[in-house]
């Protein structure tokens, strides 16, 4: 079978048995998305992840959900997650308050390759909650700042008022060693930063795109789009890697609902390779 | 190559255009600046010029009862301000407004179009340059229009 991912994904000891995690903080950070951060109930270790992988969450009585880890993964004390309601189980697990428990599963499914871009120009391009997904990717980063060239994040979103994590936005801007632009849909008068779908800021990138890697993560269209627009000015379509959202049951690889071509999203993804999914994106059958 | 010819032949739209067209562009052109919060124009005014933008940021705004202006689009160095002069009835649709200090070549819509009519060559040469950014913003308005930051995004 040909497997679109490329690295193995790390699987936790008995992938299918949900740890009891506790909620230690719950922010707001829009009006439908909390982020929280979990603890073992049992006060011992949760899990270790890798930026890109996701976990099984669990209401109890209510269901399971897939949700990309959104903290930094150096930070092994806790679990950070955000979700936005928009479904019963998610409406559930954003009610949860700090003390109450969940169930969690996992870490699964492919990692972003930082490590790919060790000498290399990185451009992380990010739409509406796809945000929350490469944080942890961003936070490595950062983290290693000096292995890596030019450091490029590109962030749409709906409207100013629909900008996550705001004040780390602002944190890392700071920094002045990450070029960060902003755009949004719509905006008031007020607003000072760019209108326009993300897409627009591609072209004015000014990397090596030669020499560069792009991870992207929103809404499928705008990633499609993004992808499309990054290989255009010349950044090879090996060098761009996508995460992908489908319906998540088992997060293993058993149950077949993620199924995308010859491959699961759960176990082969969610971070694939645009060279490898391209020609698949657009097929409105998977 | 004289200052303005220079300015107009660097920017994106006219690299590597010919320089007899080019010329032919810069007879047509000048400086021109715009302070923030100044209108570049309004809506329903004529289309009489097009501005090619050096530095800062215009807003292109569309006036809402009740609620002000909505920016559906910002453009920066490099973008064009201004593809109605293309079509009648040369009016434009709405609003251009600097955001910061904005610095542009401004042409001369009708100075243009009177030496395309005459120059078929310089018009086709134009339309080359001028259609792709058409089809550009025609493709990232369909996106924005599919509003994919939605509660499913």
């Amino acid at each position: 079978m040909d497997r679109l991912g490329e690295r193995a994904p790390v699987m936790a000891p008995d992938a299918m048995l949900p740890l009891i995690a506790r909620v230690a903080r719950r922010v707001r950070e829009l009006p439908d998305t909390w982020t929280l951060d979990l603890v073992a109930a049992d006060g011992g270790p949760l899990m270790r992840y890798a930026p890109g992988q996701f976990t099984m969450m669990y209401a109890f009585g209510v269901g399971e959900i897939p949700v990309s880890v959104s903290g930094d993964a150096a930070d092994q004390t806790r679990l950070v997650q955000t979700v936005r309601a928009v479904g019963k189980v998610s409406e559930a697990v954003t009610r949860l308050a700090a003390g109450d428990t969940l169930g969690l599963r996992g870490p699964y499914g492919t990692a972003w390759p930082v490590a790919e871009g060790y000498g290399r120009d990185v451009v992380v391009v990010a739409g509406g909650l796809g945000l929350a997904p490469l944080r942890p990717a961003l936070y490595q980063l950062q983290a290693e700042r000096k292995r890596f060239g030019k450091l490029v994040l590109l962030y749409g979103t709906r409207r100013p008022e629909d900008i996550l994590f705001r004040r780390q936005l602002a944190n890392w801007r700071r920094q002045l060693d990450m070029e960060i632009e902003v755009t949004v849909d719509h905006a008031g008068a007020a607003w000072r930063g760019h209108v326009g779908v993300v897409t627009r800021l591609i072209p004015r990138l000014g990397i090596d795109v030669d020499n560069a890697m792009a991870l992207v993560c929103g809404p499928e269209v705008m990633m499609r789009f993004a992808a499309s627009a990054l290989n255009d000015i010349g950044v090879p379509e090996e060098a761009i890697h996508l995460s992908l959202e489908r319906n998540m049951k088992c997060a293993v690889g058993l149950c077949g609902h993620c199924q995308f071509a010859g491959s699961f999203v759960c176990k082969d993804g969610a971070v694939m390779r645009y060279d490898k999914v391209r020609r698949l994106l657009g097929l409105k059958e998977i | 190559m004289e200052g303005l010819e220079r300015i107009v032949s660097e920017h994106r739209l006219f690299q590597g255009l010919g320089p007899e067209f080019v010329n032919l562009a810069a007879g047509c052109a000048k400086n021109v600046r715009f302070n923030a919060d100044q209108y570049l124009f309004h809506a329903e005014e004529p289309a009489d010029w097009i501005y090619l933008i050096r530095h800062g940021q215009v807003a292109l705004e569309v006036a809402t009862p009740g609620r002000g202006a909505a920016q559906f689009e910002t453009l920066g160095e490099g973008d064009i301000v201004g593809l109605t002069w293309l079509l009648p009835p040369y009016r434009w649709g709405y609003d251009a407004r600097a955001t910061e200090l904005v610095r542009a070549i401004a042409l001369d819509a009708k100075c243009l179009r009177d030496k395309c009519e005459v120059d078929h060559d310089l018009g086709y040469a134009l339309l080359k340059r001028f259609l792709p950014v058409l089809v550009q913003r025609l493709q990232a308005m369909r996106l924005q229009l599919l509003d994919v930051y939605g509660s499913a995004g």
